[in-house]
This record gives C-alpha cells, structure tokens and sequence, in this order.
C-alpha cells in the first residue's frame, strides 16, 4: 500500500506549508534584510535536490537543515549582520522568548542549535542534521549556548 | 507571520529562470472561463476548465516530475496565444502541446487532430480512418475525452457523423462557443 506521508508532495504543496516558518527562522538568524535573501538560496537549493529525495519523510527537518546551512554560510560573509528581536511572543514558549534577544549574539552552531531546539522544538537527531553533525554534537552545541546566555542573563 | 508578497514571487520567478521546475502552471481568464495552464520545457501540458489547482497537482507531479510550481513567466506565451485566439487575432499554435507522457495511441490520435484546421470540424469516425483504424471510432472518442491540452489541440472541432456536437469534456456550451468563434458553426 502507498505510504501517503512518505510520498513526495508537489513541491508547490511543500513550499507553501514550509515556507512562512523558515522565514521566520530565517529571520531569528540573520534579521530581515539577510533572511530575504538566505530565504531565495533555501528553497532553490531545496528545488535542485527534490527530485533526489527518496520519500517525503522528514520533510520539515530536510528545509531547516538547508536553511540553517545557508544561513551559517551568510553569517561566515565578513559583512556584519544586525540581528534584531523582532518576533512575536506569542509564538515561542515564555523561556524562549527571554532568550530571544540574546540568541543573535551566539556563535552560528549554537545559535542555529538553539534557535531549532527552543524556538522550532525540533529533536536532536534533527538539529544534528541540520548542523551536518551528530545527535550528540547538536545536544552539546544547544547547551553549550543555552549556559552561555544563562551567564549573560545572570 | 506570512513570507512578503514580493519575496515570494521573487522566488518563484527565480525557480523559473534557473530552469528548476519540471511543470509551472497558472491561470488565464477567457470567455469560455478561467483556465488553469501548466507548462514543461517541452511545451503546453495541461489547459483544464477546472481551474483549482488542487485536482492537478498531483497529477502533473506523477507525469512529468514533482517540482510543480506556481510561476507566471514560464505560461506567458501561452496565455499570450491564447489571448490572440479568442481575440480572432490567431487560427493556429506556435506552442507545442507536450503530450509526451501519454500513451502511444493517444498521442496518435491527438497528432492527427492537429491537421483539423481552424474552422473545420472532423467526425470521430473520419479521425479513426485517418490514422488508419476505421473501426476504432469509440477509441478515438475516449482518447479525445482525455486530452490534457483542450484548444490547443482542438478536440471541440470533432462532431457525431450526423454533425451533432455529441460530447466534450469542458461541456457542450463550450465546444459551441469554440466552434462560433472559429466561425465553424452559427451562434
């Protein structure tokens, strides 16, 4: 029988469910202007692998890994990017949204770990694939950025 | 919080130019109504009277390749032809049809269908004769009824032997709209 989660959608279908959450994330990562255009870069690279997929499983964690890798390639530029705080509380959790504006200060890993563990509730297996690393590697990154935002709380 | 508007077109215009769908699809207003138009790099996939998207997508995906999007540029020419055509400005298609995917039999059938000039009509019959199975009338029915690119690939200029318009899968309101506008029959 066909599996109907594990078919590949049209990737219209995949775009519009997806893509109003990986500008958001975008835009927690990189501020708006950089969110604009890592968003273009996301879905195109997106496009160039979908025919490669092999089933339609995963699909959100598949979009956020390319997101988190293009936006960690747009944070090595030497230009500087001005991270704003400019997200609506009422879609993180309150801890979260303590943490929000100080979030833009973390190295990329442990900022995309963060951003993916608290703000998005991905798990680990999947924030280490988004960092192209292990579970354990993307456990370590988020608390080691989790610890470094408690010290500059406190 | 919704992706701005013009950040989302950006990206589909961009998908387009870089030559990364395998079908885009819009949709264009004509008076025989709203007409959703897919497109491959091969040509005209799909013109449908049921313009929702919904009922194809997933069908263009299985045909032709799932990277199914919606973009405006790559339909232009058509919608363009289009236009003419209903303008009384065009009598034949620069588009090619891209009936690739569909079986050998049909794409025959639809071949031959392309020689029927504008403002002639054929008979299912006469058609079956012409690719030479002239007793596969009710066949050559069938594989009209289920042509993906209506207009394009004129099956409303197919009658009954007796001249009655017979059946079209858009209705017969608009194979009659159709056939006046080519001035094949009276209003």
């Amino acid at each position: 029988m066909m599996d109907s989660v594990a078919t590949i959608p049209p990737f219209e279908w995949f775009y519009r469910e997806q893509r109003d959450d990986v500008f958001r994330y975008l835009r927690r990562l990189l501020g708006r202007q950089g969110a604009e255009d890592a968003f273009q870069e996301t879905f195109l690279r997106a496009l160039r692998a979908y025919p490669r997929l092999e089933h339609g499983r995963h699909l959100r964690a598949w979009i956020f890994t390319i997101a988190t890798r293009v936006a960690i390639d747009e944070r090595r530029r030497p230009v500087p990017v001005l991270v704003t705080g400019e997200v609506g509380a009422e879609d993180v959790e309150p801890a979260y949204a303590e943490l929000e504006p100080l979030v833009g200060q973390l190295p990329p890993t442990e900022r995309a770990a963060v951003v993916l563990r608290y703000g998005y509730d991905l798990p680990y297996a999947d924030i280490g694939a988004a960092l192209g690393s292990s579970e354990d590697a993307a456990r370590q990154a988020t608390s080691s950025g989790v610890r470094r935002l408690r010290r500059r709380l406190t | 919080m919704t992706i701005p508007a013009e950040l989302d077109a950006r990206f589909r215009d961009a998908a387009a130019a870089e030559g990364l769908l395998d079908v885009a699809y819009d949709w264009t207003d004509s008076p025989v109504g709203r007409l959703l138009v897919a497109a491959t790099e091969r040509g005209v996939c799909l013109i449908s009277f049921n313009p929702e998207p919904e009922a194809h997508l997933e069908g263009l995906a299985r045909a032709h390749g799932v990277r199914v999007l919606h973009s405006s540029r790559p339909v232009d020419p058509v919608r363009h032809e289009l236009d003419e055509y209903f303008e009384h400005r065009r009598t034949t298609f620069d588009v090619q049809p891209d009936l690739t995917v569909l079986p050998p039999f049909q794409q025959l059938v639809l071949d031959e269908l392309g020689r029927v000039p504008y403002g002639a009509t054929a008979t299912y019959g006469g058609l079956a004769s012409r690719i030479g199975k002239p007793r596969a009338a009710r066949a050559v029915g069938g594989a009209l009824n289920q042509n993906p690119v209506p207009i394009v690939v004129p099956c409303h200029r197919v009658v009954g032997a007796s001249g009655s318009l017979v059946g079209y899968a858009g209705g017969l309101d608009r194979k009659r709209a159709l056939l006046a506008l080519e001035g094949a029959i009276l209003d």
